[in-house]
């Protein structure tokens, strides 16, 4: 197959960008997008030319790293995957593809197709987690959860971070990111002693962080590789009234 | 000199008590005073920072990527192990003691794997205390699956997905310390030397992978937990980042390299499907549970699989191994598929292929408990191979996965470089020379939660550190010759790409220190791999500038390492001339072609010391002591 390809070069964060047109020849519907992109790659090394920027690790869809727009989709047409997992058996000989960065306030541009999403980290940082020091657990069966609970919290918890629920959200809100993680610990019994105070952080960093607000187009949860549903933004939306209800009572 | 593992007197239950009573102590007013840098963020550096950081101390963390979230780790599986005899089938930890002293073919250190046994109740039950969502059964206990070479099911699963949860867990206690300031985060950063000061390891050189920028950091110790070296091979299940560098490098400053030709081979993964292929997708071997692998009886059957009838089929693991199973071990499933494909009767386009086959258990226990057992991994396969593993049977072949091998540490985790200590699968010390299943996420949280916060205090409060700025002459001279490496990359100029070069430097491993080794073999490859060094110094294309997010610079660096190191892969291949675990060579088997170990002559852990480049580096000896454990031929017919 012969793709063209349109990408988003740019040489920096303070740089201007802009489309730059290439082709890629040869390519075998068993490539994964992101091997069809090193190709194209190897070529522009070849020539002594700057290759084009996209991040990737684990390329098995787990590590979250990869991720831009192929004509304005987060990790491409195919739902429920990461563009590391897209393969170009997806597209037809001659098609021509539209390469972007994820594009959100709070995700500056690095390079071409990378950009910064330490925002994430610092969402989770600010109470993402259960403050248990290493020593003081107690046996792991001492703690009884009902199979479908866990299973829930695990549908939360398989968030990759990959920030796609950004890129699509016209807001450019990240609460499907944050929900997740708020839905995973409230859910289970560990996670309940600091529920109402890690929601009312976690909302305020992903605020402070610049992104934006919700307003229930469900764009995230259609383009979401790990399919987290809407329904986490809903019960986040839920514990973050019960908690500022609680914070007014408590002072 | 002499290699000494510190392993602690009396008796293996009580060595790892008795040496936290001996162990010194640092005062916790005092800890904020000592900074500690940990290289990576997966299992071992993320559990690591965090339960420094938990004591007060004042921890550096640096990783390769955009977040510590993205570890390698990530991608685990299948499961972690712990003998918490939770299932009432026999397990102790003695049994997963000896089960891994076993699988490892006697080529690990005693009580260092005990200790490990002892410590795996306690992961679990950190684990779940930070929230990690581990199976249940509906009485909302902990669930368990069995895992190749046990007999018994220890192992604790998220989905398939545990790696990723038991990170997370580890990452999110991280960033815990992060918001208190105890730990602070460089990401972006490749450690690309190590600063040793007087003998003892003070520090790193890192290049700011966003800026080009190279810094320095000073330190009183420094934690390594970088991972393992699969990726020399060009094709494995590692991440496309992950590399050696960083355990190189220090190696190249001093530590001592052990067991470099303990790779494990995994037996699970979706095979090659052309040259573009960038990386090798595995399979996790719980999928071995339920899952049967067979190949025709007949050579060149080019039959669809449901078109070969039963009595026509050979079901090999089963035949050759009937008390394992499907669940022999890892290194021995590797090499049956190897045999029957050299055979004739491999499947798929390529030869180079078994089937995998879930009928029978779709056929018990119906396709909804396949789906909900494993139904992230067959949308997995679905998704790279177009194909419903549902309906027809997977292709599976063996590929490049962890490796045992690793930089030398004594029981306290700490190589022979003062202040150096390595964590995780960066180490050589617990798996020997073949890794069970479920056991890589024990180890490198082990390693990070409970060891090395006893250790590594013993250490400081013990030895004398002297203050130091980063202006000292060790911070210069390296900070230069990493400076001078990457102008040297970028002035070749050549018509070559770096992974053409790592593609064919990937060849000669694969072909000839792969999953079956000969003396031939093993002498061309270390005729070739000079060569190819010597092309790449000369050939290499390296366009784009240095200050500045350069992913072929990167690329290159750790192209060139590879090709330092992929030498003493060899080498300490040819040197051991008996088969251990995954480390099979064909001069050395039994009658029935399974692995011959020599006790006599390779009972010992081989530390290699660096040399320079080019030069044969020099042997040192560790010899391996049973006391406990009678070293057998291993056997799971």
């Amino acid at each position: 197959m012969k793709i063209h390809l349109r990408v988003w070069r740019q040489a920096g964060p303070d740089k201007p960008g802009r489309l730059v047109p290439y082709t890629a020849d040869n390519v075998s519907p068993d490539m994964s997008f992101l091997e069809m992109l090193d190709v194209v790659n190897e070529g522009l090394i070849a020539r002594g030319e700057d290759p084009i920027a996209f991040d990737s690790d684990c390329r098995e869809g787990i590590c979250g790293t990869c991720g831009f727009l192929i004509d304005g989709l987060p990790h491409g047409p195919q739902r429920g995957s990461t563009v590391c997992q897209l393969h170009m058996r997806a597209f037809s000989d001659g098609d021509t593809l539209v390469l972007e960065p994820w594009r959100a306030r709070a995700f500056p541009p690095i390079k071409d197709l990378v950009v910064d999403r330490s925002a994430f980290d610092r969402i989770i940082q600010a109470g993402g987690y259960t403050s248990i020091n290493v020593g003081g657990a107690q046996d792991a069966n001492a703690i009884l959860i009902p199979k479908p609970v866990v299973e829930q919290a695990m549908d939360s918890a398989a968030c990759i971070g990959c920030g796609a629920c950004v890129a699509a959200c016209k807001n450019a809100s990240a609460v499907l990111f944050t929900s997740a993680k708020i839905t995973h610990l409230g859910l289970v019994p560990q996670g309940q002693v600091e529920r109402y105070t890690r929601v009312i952080n976690m909302v305020d960093r992903h605020d402070a962080e610049g992104f934006g607000s919700c307003s229930n187009e469900g764009e995230c949860e259609a383009v979401c590789p790990k399919e987290i549903s809407i329904t986490n933004i809903a019960r986040m939306n839920r514990d973050y009234l019960k908690a500022t209800l609680i914070r007014g009572v408590n002072g | 000199m002499t290699l000494d593992p510190k392993t602690p007197a009396g008796p293996l239950h009580d060595k790892w008590d008795r040496h936290r009573f001996q162990s010194r102590l640092v005062n916790p007013a005092n800890r904020r005073k000592y900074t500690i840098i940990v290289v990576g963020t997966g299992l071992a550096g993320g559990s690591a920072a965090s339960s420094l950081g938990e004591l007060g101390y004042n921890v550096k963390s640096f990783c390769i990527h955009d977040s510590p979230r993205r570890a390698h780790s990530i991608a685990a599986q299948g499961g972690i192990n712990a003998a918490k005899n939770y299932q009432n089938d026999g397990d102790s930890i003695q049994r997963l003691f000896y089960d891994t002293i076993k699988g490892g073919d006697y080529r690990s250190r005693e009580a260092n794997v005990f200790r490990l046994a002892q410590l795996s109740v306690n992961i679990i039950d950190q684990c779940v205390a930070q929230g990690v969502p581990f199976a249940r059964e509906y009485g909302g206990l902990l669930d368990n699956r069995s895992f190749g070479g046990a007999q018994v099911s220890r192992t604790f699963y998220a989905r398939g997905q545990t790696g990723q949860q038991l990170l997370l867990g580890a990452y999110q206690s991280m960033m815990r310390q992060v918001e208190k300031g105890t730990v602070q985060l460089f990401a972006n950063r490749e450690m690309l030397d190590l600063v040793v000061i007087n003998g003892q390891a003070r520090g790193i050189i890192c290049r700011n992978l966003i800026t080009g920028e190279l810094e320095r950091h000073a330190a009183h110790a420094v934690l390594l937990c970088t991972g393992g070296y699969g990726t020399a091979y060009y094709l494995s299940t590692n991440a496309v980042n992950s590399n050696v560098t960083a355990a190189w490098r220090a190696h190249k400053r001093g530590a001592f390299f052990a067991n470099p030709c303990f790779t494990q081979i995994h037996p699970t993964c979706i095979p090659v499907s052309g040259t573009h292929q960038s990386k090798l997708t595995l399979m996790s071997e719980s999928l071995r549970n339920d899952g049967r692998v067979w190949v025709p009886k007949q050579q060149g059957d080019k039959r669809a699989p449901q078109e070969i009838p039963e009595a026509e089929r050979d079901y090999y693991l089963e035949r050759k191994y009937p008390s394992f199973g499907n669940l022999v071990p890892r290194d021995v499933a590797s090499r049956n598929a190897k045999f029957v494909c050299d055979e004739g009767r491999g499947v798929g386009d390529s030869g180079l292929a078994v089937y995998l086959d879930f009928t029978d258990a779709i056929r018990r226990l119906g396709k909804d408990v396949i789906r909900t057992r494993y139904g992230n991994l067959f949308d997995m396969y679905r998704k790279i191979t177009d194909e419903d593993p549902y309906t027809v049977p997977m292709r599976i072949y063996p590929a490049i996965h962890y490796t045992m091998g690793g930089l030398w540490v004594d029981y306290n985790l700490m190589s022979n470089l003062p202040g150096l200590h390595v964590l995780g699968e960066a180490n050589f010390s617990d798996h020997g020379a073949n890794r069970l299943g479920a056991s890589a996420l024990m180890q490198g949280l082990c390693d990070g939660y409970f060891v090395i916060p006893y250790t590594l205090a013993h250490y400081l409060a013990s030895t004398s550190i002297p203050a130091i700025t980063t202006d000292h002459d060790g911070f210069k001279e390296a900070a230069s010759s990493v400076q001078s490496r990457i102008d040297r990359l970028l002035s070749v100029k050549g018509p070559k790409t770096p992974r053409q070069l790592h593609r064919e430097l990937g060849a000669v491993l694969w072909d000839d220190v792969g999953m079956s080794r000969t003396d031939a073999g093993l002498k061309r490859a270390l005729d070739r791999i000079p060569k190819l060094r010597e092309e790449f110094w000369h050939s290499v294309s390296v366009p784009g500038p240095a200050n500045n997010l350069n992913k072929n610079l990167e690329y290159a660096g750790r192209v060139a390492d590879y090709l330092e190191f992929a030498e003493a892969l060899a080498l300490d291949a040819l040197h051991r001339t008996e088969s251990c675990g995954g480390h099979f060579r064909e001069e050395s088997q039994t009658p029935d072609g399974e692995a011959l170990r020599d006790d006599a002559n390779f009972s010992y852990a081989a530390a290699w010391e660096f040399k320079g480049v080019g030069e044969t580096p020099v042997l040192h000896k560790e010899p391996l002591e049973f006391e406990y454990v009678k070293p057998s031929q291993r056997s799971y017919k």
